[in-house]
């Protein structure tokens, strides 16, 4: 099932703009700075500034205390129609009590979050005190309401085993998570193909069980363009083409973006671009 | 004057001492030419009652635990040693031995056995193997039996070549079909004694008297039977039992009368599992 | 939605295949003594790709003649190490023309380009490295202190793995100090050709491996040549019984190779997606052309519905077509004769009163296909459960409790392969333990590896091949 596949040419170009539209652009640092927000914002609006043609990204995703600032600017730049995604409930760690936690959420909704990557509590799943990871989830599922959709990062690199990433999928499914999502990126191994293929079959199988769509959001480690078609064509193979849209897979990344549009350059003007023609964030 | 009580020779199926279901027989003489038994004639009918016993206890022998097999091989030894008396006088009668000869047959025979049952819980861990594969896989080869194996004795040493023929294939968790060497039969029968008053289950070893030309080409084409040891049979049958064992493909094999793990090895199978190392 | 998948052919501009093929023997490409030319064409489009020679008697006379003298006067003598340099040698040369035998075999066989790339060449390379280890390890491989070759080798393989049958024949041959006269199958008998060059390029001495091409009829001199001290042969179980027949009255040691009906085990609490993975790869690994294949799959009764749901489902994702394009997940049947026996016994399936499905897929109309297939219905006693098809072809049939399907895994002449899935680990041996199969894969299918040994039980097959067993085979000494 991981086995390569070639795609047309046509489509190449329609996966690459497709990626791009799949994009959650993120920063996620400690050094985060209004500049370096609004800087990836006007990206996530015009990824490339030369090109009109290029769609804009699924969504930004940053710190709560900069939702504010990405939304200010994003309505004030064209870019309204962008969702702004918050990592709320002590990401990456978690580590904090539910009340923490649901006022982090309502924080970030607050400020204008309109999607949110919350932690599950590894340490609970990991002890086997599953109902303390399903009722965190339930807790944020009902603050966010009809207000912001809710990810849910299972943090696949803690987790570890194949087993352990499917049993917290459905745990997450059932708990009402929009979407399941791998990795905070700050921990390795992230996005590995092998997760995401059982993430995958999680969500199919669960759509098969209740006939609901759940969204699946590799994040961590996909850097080119060639990471991202193998991500598509493993959506494509598995879920099946139903999920190939932003309103039901999402890449988390930030350098993949750069790499994605110097590809979409070479498509169209048959040489091959350089670090200097793309911006840097 | 007392009159002695003389023995009748018969089959060795299943557990039990049948005649041959042929009601057949043959004189057999000592090596002065004198009378000396009766033994049973085996008919091919015989054999596929030997076969299908033979079957039954294969699948228990083989599923019987390597160091159990080791102790009740060893027991066999044991009892062998209590009726050496027994063998002795028979090989004198047969082969026309001194004494001391058939002794000292009867001792390296004993001995033989005792080397053969050590081999059971040994010849896994030296033949088989853990492969070091590329992939992230566990790896491993282990010797398993074939199943039920044809042994024709033969030779001069009446019991010598018979352990040399059965104790190896017992070792290797193989039940027996023996063909007595049809000149020196009566070391084959006591040696059925033997085996029925030890801790050797009914059919792991089953023993027809008779004649080899007779019942060669029935036990080399019988689809039941996985190997055969020839090494008792005359060239000519040998190969013309090779031609017949083809139709199942038999492992058949002949020896020279080797002392070495290469007989039971010639009737085992190397089985080699797989299995991804993962977590 | 435009999202598809695009033809993305390998380049044959790599290779270079002569129109015409002459004998390899004594380290010269020398013409035939009276032989015919045949036609090779490639399965996917039927093409004629080149023409190649059968073999005759005095062909095959001059191979072992030149294997003899080459055993004699230089392979024997030579040093266990230095015969090692010649296998190192000969393992790199095929890794660095890696892509040129794998788009060659592809062509030929019609399998798969990212088979022969990934599977085939990279296998076969690693064959030789393996064995040129043991080279000047001998007295370790485990049939006594001084272990001598058997002579002139006599080697004939099957058309499913062209070059990779090679490399398990010719390298632990040449590694145990044999000589060679090889036969490859009359319709892929281009990489053994090309092997002939790679054989050249490592200057191996000639006469070494010498390579006679031919049909059934060429084999069947090789066998029966006095000259020839060992036969090893992959195949039919029927034509290696004929050979088993011919070698009686000789002192010719003999290895054999032969079919299968493999029985792939699933238990009710096996991983289910894994599962899936594992049976198209046992059964749709190669076009199912694979003696250990995966084709009768045995199934718990209570998940057979899911299971098959599943199957159906992934088996709808197999692409079929030009072997050559990287997509391409079955290639083509390797030959006319073969696609009129697969069609032939699953016909022979459906009139016995088994069902059969197949994803919808558009064969090409030129070349041998064969679409991804399962029948499910099958008894016991059908043909589809009893004989190779050597197809894509997968007989579905249920069992109740772990005893009945060892019962009826076991229930065949054959013993070359099996497999198993299930979460639990002492069940996986209980069940490794009992089934009477040479190699058995537990929650995985169709692995190699030239340190594994391989062969089957019963009728499929005398030794094995592979690891330190199959060294041995190659040997001959006291244990």
């Amino acid at each position: 099932m991981l086995s390569t596949r070639s795609i047309k040419t046509a489509s190449k170009l329609w996966a690459i703009d497709t990626a791009i539209s799949m994009i959650d652009l993120t920063t996620l640092e400690g050094a985060d700075t209004p500049g370096k927000v609004i800087s990836i914002c006007a990206k996530a609006i015009r990824p490339d500034p030369t090109n009109l043609e290029v769609p804009h990204v699924g969504a930004v995703c940053v710190y709560n205390d900069m939702v504010k600032v990405a939304r200010q600017f994003l309505d004030s730049s064209g870019g309204e129609q962008i969702p702004v995604a918050a990592v709320s409930t002590a990401f990456p760690s978690g580590r904090a009590s539910i009340e923490v936690k649901q006022r982090d959420t309502e924080d970030a909704i607050a400020n204008g979050a309109t999607e949110i990557d919350m932690v599950i509590d590894r340490g609970a799943f990991l002890s086997g005190n599953l109902s303390k990871v399903l009722t965190e989830i339930v807790c944020i599922k009902e603050i966010c309401g009809d207000r912001a959709h809710l990810k849910v990062i299972l943090e696949t690199g803690e987790l570890v085993t194949y087993d352990n990433v499917r049993k917290a999928s459905f745990l997450a499914m059932a708990a009402g998570a929009d979407f399941i999502k791998t990795s905070t990126g700050k921990v390795q191994p992230a996005a590995t193909p092998a997760v995401v293929l059982v993430m995958l079959e999680a969500v199919r199988d669960y759509y098969q069980l209740t006939g609901k769509k759940i969204g699946v959001k590799p994040a961590g480690g996909i850097r080119t363009t060639k990471d991202a078609i193998k991500q598509l064509v493993l959506v494509n193979e598995t879920a099946g083409p139903e999920w190939l849209n932003p309103e039901l897979f999402r890449i988390g990344a930030s350098a993949l973006l750069n790499d994605l549009l110097m590809q979409r350059m070479k498509m169209k003007s048959g040489q091959y671009s350089g670090r200097n023609y793309v911006s840097l964030d | 004057m007392r009159i002695d009580v003389k023995k009748t020779y018969k089959l060795f199926i299943g557990g039990e001492f049948p005649r041959s279901e042929s009601g057949r027989s043959y004189e057999v003489y000592d090596a002065k030419g004198n009378f000396l038994a009766n033994p049973a004639l085996a008919s091919r009918k015989d054999l596929r009652d030997a076969v299908v016993s033979s079957r039954g206890a294969a699948e228990k022998w083989e599923k019987t635990s390597a160091f159990n097999r080791s102790q009740i091989l060893y027991r066999v030894a044991e009892v062998m040693q209590g009726r050496a008396e027994q063998f002795v006088s028979e090989i004198i009668a047969q082969e026309g031995l001194t004494k001391s000869q058939a002794k000292k047959q009867v001792e390296k025979a004993i001995d033989l056995w005792v080397w053969y049952s050590g081999w059971c819980d040994k010849i896994a861990t030296i033949y088989g193997a853990t492969n070091p594969v590329s992939g992230s896989f566990y790896n491993f080869t282990i010797p398993e039996p074939l199943g039920v194996v044809g042994v024709f004795a033969g030779g001069k040493d009446s019991l010598l070549d018979l352990v040399h023929g059965i104790a190896p294939v017992l070792a290797g968790g193989n039940v027996a079909i023996t063909l007595a060497n049809q000149n020196f039969p009566l070391s084959a029968i006591t040696l059925s004694e033997v085996f029925a008053t030890s801790d050797l289950p009914a059919g792991v070893v089953n023993v027809l008297t008779g004649k080899h030309s007779e019942l060669a080409s029935w036990v080399a084409s019988h689809m039941d039977i996985d190997g055969i040891d020839g090494s008792g049979l005359d060239s000519q049958v040998y190969e013309s039992v090779r031609l017949a064992g083809t139709d199942n493909l038999k492992r058949i094999k002949k020896f020279s009368s080797t002392q070495s793990p290469e007989r039971i090895l010639a009737f085992m199978e190397s089985k080699t599992v797989w299995h991804p190392i993962g977590i | 939605m435009n999202f598809e998948y695009s033809p993305a052919p390998e380049s044959i501009a790599i290779v270079d295949i002569k129109p015409e093929y002459n004998l390899f023997i004594g380290g010269k490409f020398v013409p035939s003594k009276g032989g015919k030319r045949f036609e090779s064409i490639n399965p996917a489009n039927e093409e004629v790709l080149s023409h190649i020679t059968q073999g005759t008697s005095a062909d095959v006379d001059r191979a072992v003649k030149a294997a003899t003298e080459a055993y004699k006067k230089i392979w024997s003598k030579m040093s266990g190490a230095e015969r090692g340099k010649y296998l190192f040698r000969i393992a790199r040369i095929l890794q660095e023309r890696a892509r040129e035998f794998a788009v060659l075999e592809s062509m030929d066989n019609g399998k798969p380009i990212r088979e022969t790339r990934d599977t085939d060449i990279p296998l076969a390379a690693a064959h030789f490295f393996y064995h040129a280890g043991w080279a000047d390890k001998l007295e370790y491989a485990g049939v006594g202190e001084k272990p001598k070759p058997h002579g002139v080798v006599g080697q004939i393989i099957p058309w499913n793995f062209p070059l990779l049958m090679l490399a398990w024949k010719v390298a632990p041959a040449l590694a145990t100090g044999n000589t060679v006269v090889l036969k490859p199958a009359e319709t892929t008998s281009l990489t053994a050709l090309l092997f002939a060059e790679v054989c050249q390029q490592a200057e191996l001495p000639s006469g070494v491996v010498n390579i006679v091409t031919g049909d059934g009829k060429t084999g069947e001199l090789i066998v029966n040549h006095p000259g020839v001290n060992k036969i090893a042969f992959t195949g039919s179980t029927e034509v290696g019984k004929l050979i088993a027949r011919s070698v009686v009255g000789t002192k010719k040691a003999l290895t054999l190779e032969l079919g299968g009906k493999g029985a792939n085990i699933i238990f009710e609490d096996a991983p289910i997606d894994e599962t899936v993975e594992g049976v198209i790869n046992g059964i749709y690994f190669n076009q199912g052309h694979v003696c250990c294949a995966g084709s009768r799959l045995l199934v718990q009764e209570n998940i057979k519905e899911e299971l098959l749901e599943k199957l159906k489902r992934r088996m709808s994702m197999i692409r079929v077509g030009d072997p050559l394009d990287k997509n391409t997940d079955l290639g083509a049947i390797n030959s006319r004769a073969q696609l009129t026996k697969i069609r032939e016994l699953a016909d022979s399936g459906e009139a016995e009163g088994a069902q059969r499905w197949s994803p919808e897929c558009s064969l090409p109309n030129k070349g041998f296909w064969f679409p991804p297939t399962f029948f499910t219905s099958v008894s016991q006693a059908h043909r589809i459960a009893r004989e190779e098809i050597f197809g894509p072809v997968l007989s579905v049939i249920t069992f109740r409790t772990p005893s009945e399907a060892i019962e009826k895994a076991n229930n065949t002449p054959y013993g070359l392969s099996a497999g198993i899935w299930t979460d639990k680990g002492s069940r996986i041996l209980w069940t490794a333990q009992r089934l009477k199969a040479g190699v058995v894969w537990a929650n995985t299918f169709n692995k190699f590896d030239p340190a594994s040994p391989f062969g089957g039980y019963k009728e499929s097959g005398w030794g094995r091949e592979g690891g330190r067993h199959g060294l041995a085979a190659y040997l001959r000494g006291e244990h």
